[in-house]
C-alpha cells in the first residue's frame, strides 16, 4: 500500500514537473555549419559562439545545430528541416547559404534567421558579418617585416568580396611596410579541405615563399608550414594556438559570442528585428590572436599599434591613395573606402599579380 | 607567368609524395586482380585504414604503429568482401561498392573523436651522403620511410608475378580459375590471401594521406583516390611497373596545378582542376581502341568448384 503511494506521489511530482517545463518552452536557436565543428577555425569559432549561447541561458535555450552542411541545394534541405523542427532562431553561418536561407525564411515567417557574411536581407533575416579585413591589414604588416625571400603565399577560398577584401588589405599593408613585397594566391575553391589546403600550402613554400596566409579554415596549412621549417602563418578564423610561437605568429580570431547572445535575447524579448552588422576589431568581433616572440619586438609593436589604430576608428584599412589594379583611380589621398564598394569588392588593388578568376 | 619560378627538383618531389597513397592502393588491386577478383571497394579500405591509421597514432604516439594498424584494418575489412564474394559467391562489382559505402559511413562513425586533432608524424630520412648528392638527392633520398616502402612494394609485386611459383599459381588462379583448379591448386584461398594483401596496401594508403600528406583526419578524405587506384590498375595493363608510372604521372598532375596557379599560369583554374580526371579518361580510351587490355582471363567471374 505504502509502495502504491509513493508511486502516485511520484507520478503526480513528475507530471507537475512536466508541466513546469512545457510552461517554459525554451527557445530553441539552430546553427547551420558548413564544417565539422572540430575543424579548429571558422565552423569551431561558430561552435563556440553556440556554447556561449547555452551558458548564458542555461535552461531557458535548447540549441541545435548540423555541421558539414553542403553549400547549395542540399543547405536548403538541412534548414527547412531545422525550422520544421521548431526552431525560433536559425544562424546560417556561411556566404553559400545566402540564397538557401532567403528561400526556407519566405516559407517559415515566424522563424527569425541570421545569415552570416551575406548581403541580402529581408523581413526575417538579418545579415552579420565581421570586418576581418582589419585583421588582414595586421597581418600584412607583420608578413611584409617578416618575409626574407619578399614572396607571401596566400590560399584564397572562392572568389567572392571577403576573400578579396581580405587579399587587398593585407597587399596594401605588406607592401607599405615591404615595397618589394609580392604576393602569390592559390584558389582552393574550398572552405575546408585539408589534403587540398596542405597541397596548396606545399607549393607555394616550393616557389620560395616563407609566409602563408590562408583564408581557408583547417590547420593543415599549419601543418605544412611546421614541417617546412622557417615560414610563418597565421591562424584563421580560431587562434590555432598549437601551432605557436612558430610556424603561427599571430591570428584573426572570430568572436560571435556577444552576437549571438544580443539576437538570442532579442528573440526570447519579442524586440528582434532584421538588422545588418558589420563589426570589427573596435566592437571585439574580430580579435588579433596574441603575437608571438618569433615577431621581433618593433615589428610586433608596430602591428599592435595599428591594431588599437583600426579599434579606435582612427585608422581605416583602406585609406588613400589607392588605385585599382587596371590603374584606374580608386581612392584620393585621405579618402577612405565606403562599405557599399567594400561589401561588392571584386577587384585587386594595384602591384598584385594575376587575375581574379570569374 | 613565371615558369621559372617552379623548381623542377622540389615539384618531382612533392609528386612522389603525393602519388604515394595511389601508389600504394594501386599496387594492392594490381594483385587482387591479378588473381582474378575485382575488389571496387578500394575507397572504403582506404579511408578505414586512413582513420584507424589516425586513431592509433593519436594513442599511442606512433605513427609506424599507425601504418600497422591501418594495414590490419584494411586486411580486416577485405576480408568481408573476400567471404562474400568467394564463399557466398556474390556479385563482385555490387559488393565492391557496398564495401565502398561501408567503409566511407564506419570510417565518418570512428573518426568523429579525432576530428582537428593533431598527430605525430612520420620524420623524414635524410640519407647521409646520398641526400647531398644535387638534383638526385632531395628527389630520391630525403623522403618519409613510406615512399620507399612504396617503392619497394613494387619491386616485389613484380618479381613475385615475374619469377616466383607463387606468381605463377597467382596468375594461373585469375587466367583460368576453373584450369586452376584442375591443377589442385587452392583457387579460393589464393584469392582470399591476395584480396587480404589488396586490402592491407589500400589500407596503407589511406594512413599515408592522415598520417603523413595533410596530417589530420577529416571525413571522407580520401577525396576519390580509390578510384584513381582503380583507374591506374587498367591503366597500367596490370603490371607493377607501370603502376608506379601511373600513380606518379597522376599524383604529378595535382601538384603541378597548384604550382601552375602559384606561378600565375592564366589557365582557368577549373580547367587546372579537372586536368587529372580528364587525363585518366583520356588515357582509358586510348588503351581500350588499341584492344590489348591484358586484362587476367577470369577478373570478376565467380568461381565455385562444382562448375
Amino acid at each position: 500500500m505504502r509502495s502504491v503511494k509513493t508511486l502516485l506521489a511520484t507520478a503526480a511530482l513528475a507530471v507537475g514537473f512536466a508541466g513546469a517545463a512545457a510552461a517554459e518552452d525554451p527557445t530553441k536557436v539552430g546553427f547551420i555549419f558548413v564544417g565539422p565543428v572540430g575543424d579548429g577555425g571558422w565552423t569551431y569559432e561558430h561552435n563556440q559562439g553556440r556554447l556561449a549561447v547555452e551558458d548564458h541561458f542555461g535552461d531557458a535555450v535548447e540549441t541545435v545545430f548540423q555541421e558539414s552542411v553542403p553549400e547549395g541545394a542540399d543547405a536548403e534541405r538541412a534548414i527547412t528541416q531545422m525550422a520544421l523542427a521548431g526552431a525560433d532562431l536559425i544562424f546560417t553561418t556561411s556566404f553559400g547559404y545566402m540564397d538557401p536561407t532567403l528561400a526556407v525564411a519566405a516559407k517559415f515567417p515566424d522563424v527569425k534567421f541570421e545569415h552570416a557574411t551575406g548581403y541580402k536581407q529581408s523581413d526575417n533575416v538579418s545579415v552579420y558579418s565581421a570586418r576581418f579585413y582589419e585583421g588582414r591589414a595586421v597581418q600584412g604588416t607583420i608578413a611584409g617585416h617578416m618575409t626574407k625571400s619578399n614572396i607571401v603565399g596566400y590560399i584564397a577560398s572562392f572568389p567572392i568580396p571577403e576573400v578579396i577584401r581580405g587579399i587587398n588589405a593585407a597587399y596594401i599593408h605588406a607592401k607599405k611596410v615591404n615595397p618589394d613585397v609580392q604576393f602569390k594566391i592559390i584558389w582552393a575553391y574550398t572552405w575546408f579541405d585539408p589534403a587540398k589546403e596542405a597541397d596548396a600550402a606545399k607549393a607555394l613554400i616550393e616557389q620560395g615563399a616563407d609566409v602563408i596566409l590562408q583564408h581557408t579554415d583547417s590547420t593543415a596549412p599549419q601543418a605544412a608550414a611546421q614541417e617546412a621549417g622557417n615560414v610563418i602563418t597565421f591562424g584563421q578564423a580560431s587562434d590555432m594556438a598549437d601551432y605557436g610561437p612558430m610556424p603561427r605568429v599571430s591570428s584573426i580570431i572570430d568572436n560571435w559570442s556577444p552576437y549571438y547572445i544580443a539576437r538570442t535575447q532579442a528573440v526570447i524579448d519579442g524586440t528582434w528585428s532584421s538588422v545588418s552588422t558589420w563589426d570589427g576589431i573596435g566592437a571585439g568581433m574580430v580579435g588579433i590572436g596574441d603575437i608571438s616572440d618569433a615577431v621581433p619586438a618593433e615589428v610586433k609593436a608596430e602591428a599592435e599599434a595599428l591594431r588599437d589604430a583600426l579599434a579606435a576608428g582612427e585608422y581605416h584599412a583602406f585609406t588613400g591613395p589607392l588605385t585599382k589594379q587596371d590603374g584606374s583611380a580608386w581612392l584620393a589621398d585621405g579618402e577612405v573606402a565606403d562599405d557599399g564598394t567594400l561589401a561588392g569588392m571584386n577587384f585587386y588593388v594595384q602591384g598584385i599579380d594575376g587575375e581574379i578568376p570569374q | 607567368m613565371n615558369l621559372d619560378q617552379i623548381n623542377p627538383i622540389l615539384l618531382i618531389a612533392s609528386l612522389m609524395v603525393a602519388a604515394t597513397p595511389i601508389l600504394l592502393a594501386a599496387i594492392g588491386e594490381t594483385v587482387v586482380e591479378k588473381a582474378g577478383v575485382l575488389n571496387l571497394g578500394v575507397e572504403g579500405m582506404m579511408i578505414t585504414g586512413a582513420v584507424v591509421g589516425f586513431a592509433i597514432g593519436v594513442n599511442s604516439g606512433s605513427p609506424a604503429l599507425g601504418f600497422v594498424g591501418a594495414a590490419i584494418a584494411g586486411a580486416a575489412l577485405s576480408m568481408l568482401f573476400g567471404v562474400l564474394v568467394l564463399y557466398l559467391l556474390s556479385n563482385q562489382v555490387a559488393t565492391g561498392l557496398g564495401l565502398t559505402l561501408f567503409g566511407l559511413g564506419l570510417s565518418a562513425l570512428i573518426g568523429k573523436p579525432y576530428e582537428g586533432m593533431k598527430v605525430p608524424t612520420l620524420a623524414k630520412w635524410d640519407i647521409p651522403l646520398l641526400s647531398d648528392i644535387p638534383v638526385l638527392g632531395p628527389i630520391l633520398f630525403q623522403h618519409d620511410p613510406m615512399v620507399y616502402v612504396s617503392i619497394g612494394l613494387i619491386m616485389a609485386v613484380w618479381y613475385v608475378l615475374k619469377s616466383t611459383r607463387a606468381g605463377l599459381i597467382l596468375r594461373a588462379v585469375g587466367e583460368n580459375h576453373d584450369a586452376a583448379h584442375a591443377l589442385g591448386y587452392k583457387v579460393i584461398r589464393v584469392r582470399l590471401m591476395a584480396i587480404a594483401f589488396g586490402g592491407a596496401c589500400a589500407g596503407l594508403g589511406g594512413a599515408y594521406i592522415s598520417l603523413v600528406r595533410v596530417p589530420q583526419w577529416v571525413e571522407g578524405m580520401t577525396a576519390g583516390a580509390g578510384w584513381i587506384a582503380l583507374a591506374i590498375v587498367v591503366f597500367a595493363s596490370w603490371r607493377p611497373w607501370r603502376v608506379l608510372l601511373g600513380a606518379y604521372l597522376f599524383g604529378g598532375i595535382t601538384v603541378l596545378q597548384l604550382n601552375l596557379q602559384a606561378a600565375g599560369v592564366p589557365i582557368p583554374v577549373e580547367y587546372l582542376s579537372m586536368s587529372p580526371y580528364v587525363i585518366t579518361i583520356l588515357v582509358l580510351v586510348l588503351i581500350s581502341t588499341r584492344g590489348k587490355h591484358g586484362a587476367p582471363g577470369s577478373l570478376g567471374r565467380i568461381f565455385h568448384a562444382s562448375h
